[in-house]
């Protein structure tokens, strides 16, 4: 179902690794060490989780992908781009190929369910007519097609949680990372965010999802990432059924 | 794919449509918006109206340059022969163009109906004005080293009691004038530092409510340039709106003031009337406020945005 499209990318040797980590370690300010000598790396289309305890580096993990900060020392690479050497002005372009979904939304409070998902494609420059259509693909595959004109306000929590991730595919990103996307939800609501991001494993999207919810992770038999005070502590790979 | 829009025809739109954004965010507090520009508005209003006034004065001197006039002040004895035979020698000198007699009778006339000294005239028995001869150089000698001249070959006529030249004060109102422009300059210089001021905190206000806003849209790939279009645009409108608020004023007051102005301009026969703002005037002014405030947004975006960083 998926070689068709992978296939022209397989037979390129340097798409054969979306995300690479190498020894990379992240010092903050105070001298706390939030990733220690951390390296794995991920083919394009995978999926795995990141679990560990809170503070164990998942959420430092991923805000290394997005540049949301930059690694002390080791090489981080996406999609064939040492993000080591990424310039300041550069990173918006970077962003736009990393999908952010957050335990917390983010969503824009005052702007409508639409308007929030449309918002990569008007930063990044897309004509009305294309913005319309995509979005609407977006919200149908999280089914939220009729909610387009609510407030994110009047959503509940799984429906805004939806939203995000509408959000974070809009503009098919290669690479969607999530930080804690079930940690407000209940265990049924969760899994229903988990198989729409199998969905979007299914057409080629690189997926890595951090999350301490052992029992949920298990259940999804994917990669496992596992993290414990900053240091990579086990990487078990599940047989794709 | 013939019907696509070009990336000229997206540019154009987003812009337009970020500037009407930011107009109806404005729109949504109006008592804050119309608050902050009519602050501007008053600040802006006190340089352009002053200058306003400065050039309707320039306007009444720059009538008074061309014909300079003498004024000579008749003895009280002068006899009404004596006062023909010299005004037909004058007018035969090369020097002079024209000559205006005001008889002593027409200047109690005239100071009866403007003075309001009419009654204070009527106790004293005799007429105490005397008569004057109005003379207007030739264009030639209306020089003020010319008139000069005149004036001095015009003090010597016997009849004379004294003979004054009108360049004189109008010299001295030039040397006014030209002090005033340059106050006007200063205050519009500082108090456009002030409009300055005003919309750059009031854009940095808007940039911290805004923050978490800011840093969403970041995360997800916005430029710099996307992020700081919205404030410029507030920037431009809070400086337009100032700008109209302005002009409103301006022209509001010149309208409350332009009544007894008139009636001051009649006290000298004046066929003068004030000026309000003329279309270029309000042009540069709207254009100039405009300016403005988009330089206020622009102090307050390099300052700020840069700071907000996404977590």
């Amino acid at each position: 179902m998926i070689s068709g499209r992978l296939m022209p990318m397989i037979s390129l040797p340097l798409c054969l690794i979306m995300i690479r980590f190498d020894n990379v370690t992240k010092r903050y300010a105070g001298g706390h060490e939030g990733l220690s000598n951390v390296s794995f790396h991920m083919e394009p289309g995978e999926m795995a989780f990141l679990t560990g305890h809170s503070g164990a580096g998942k959420s430092t993990l991923l805000k290394l992908i997005g540049l949301l900060e930059h690694s002390t020392r080791g090489q981080v690479m996406v999609d064939g781009r040492n993000l080591g050497k990424v310039s300041s002005s550069q990173i918006p372009y970077h962003r736009r190929k990393i999908g952010m979904i957050f335990q917390d939304h983010r969503l824009l409070p005052d702007r409508t369910v639409f308007d929030n998902v449309a918002l990569p494609l008007i930063v990044s420059g897309a004509s009305r007519s294309e913005i319309g259509r995509r979005v609407r693909a977006a919200l149908d595959k999280v089914n939220l097609l009729n909610r387009e004109k609510a407030f994110p306000v009047t959503l509940s929590g799984g429906e805004q949680q939806r939203v995000g991730i509408a959000r974070a595919v809009v503009s098919k990103p290669p690479v969607v990372v999530a930080d804690e996307p079930t940690g407000n939800l209940d265990p049924e609501l969760s899994e229903e965010i988990m198989n729409l991001f199998q969905q979007f494993n299914q057409v080629g999207v690189t997926l890595l999802i951090a999350s301490h919810d052992i029992s949920l992770v298990t259940k999804m038999r994917q990669r496992v990432i596992t993290l414990n005070a900053g240091q990579l502590v086990a990487d078990t790979h599940h047989p794709v059924n | 794919m013939a019907r696509q829009p070009s990336r000229l025809h997206i540019w154009f739109f987003r812009h337009l449509q970020v500037a009407l954004a930011s107009l109806g965010r404005l729109s949504r507090s109006p008592v804050a918006t119309l608050m902050t520009s009519t602050v501007l508005g008053i600040a802006v209003s006190l340089p352009a109206g002053m200058w306003v006034m400065l050039d309707n004065v320039k306007q009444i001197s720059g009538s008074w340059d061309g014909g300079a006039s003498i004024s000579m002040f008749l003895k009280n004895e002068t006899s009404d022969t004596q006062i023909e035979v010299l005004i037909n020698r004058l007018v035969k000198m090369p020097e002079i163009d024209s000559v205006d007699l005001i008889t002593r009778d027409d200047a109690l006339i005239e100071f009866q109906q403007f003075s309001g000294f009419g009654k204070a005239l009527e106790v004293i028995q005799e007429n105490p004005l005397p008569a004057v001869l109005v003379i207007s150089p030739t264009p030639d000698h209306s020089s003020p080293e010319k008139s000069e001249l005149l004036l001095t070959k015009l003090n010597q006529e016997s009849h004379a009691d004294f003979a004054q030249l009108d360049l004189e004060w109008v010299r001295r109102f030039h040397a006014i004038t030209d002090i005033a422009i340059r106050a006007v300059i200063v205050l519009a210089t500082l108090l456009s530092l002030a409009v300055l001021l005003i919309i750059g905190n009031t854009i940095r206000l808007e940039i911290q409510n805004r923050q978490a806003e800011i840093e969403i849209t970041k995360l997800i790939g916005a430029t710099n340039a996307f992020i700081r279009r919205p404030f410029l645009y507030s920037g431009f409108w809070y400086g337009l709106l100032g700008g109209l608020i302005a002009w409103l004023l301006v022209t509001v007051s010149l309208w409350l003031l332009s009544g007894p102005i008139e009636k001051l301009t009649g006290l000298y026969q004046s066929e003068f009337s004030l000026d309000i703002l003329g279309l270029s005037t309000t042009v540069t002014l709207l254009l100039g406020t405009a300016f403005l405030g988009l330089a206020g947004a622009w102090l307050a975006v390099s300052r700020h945005l840069s700071a907000i960083e996404p977590e």
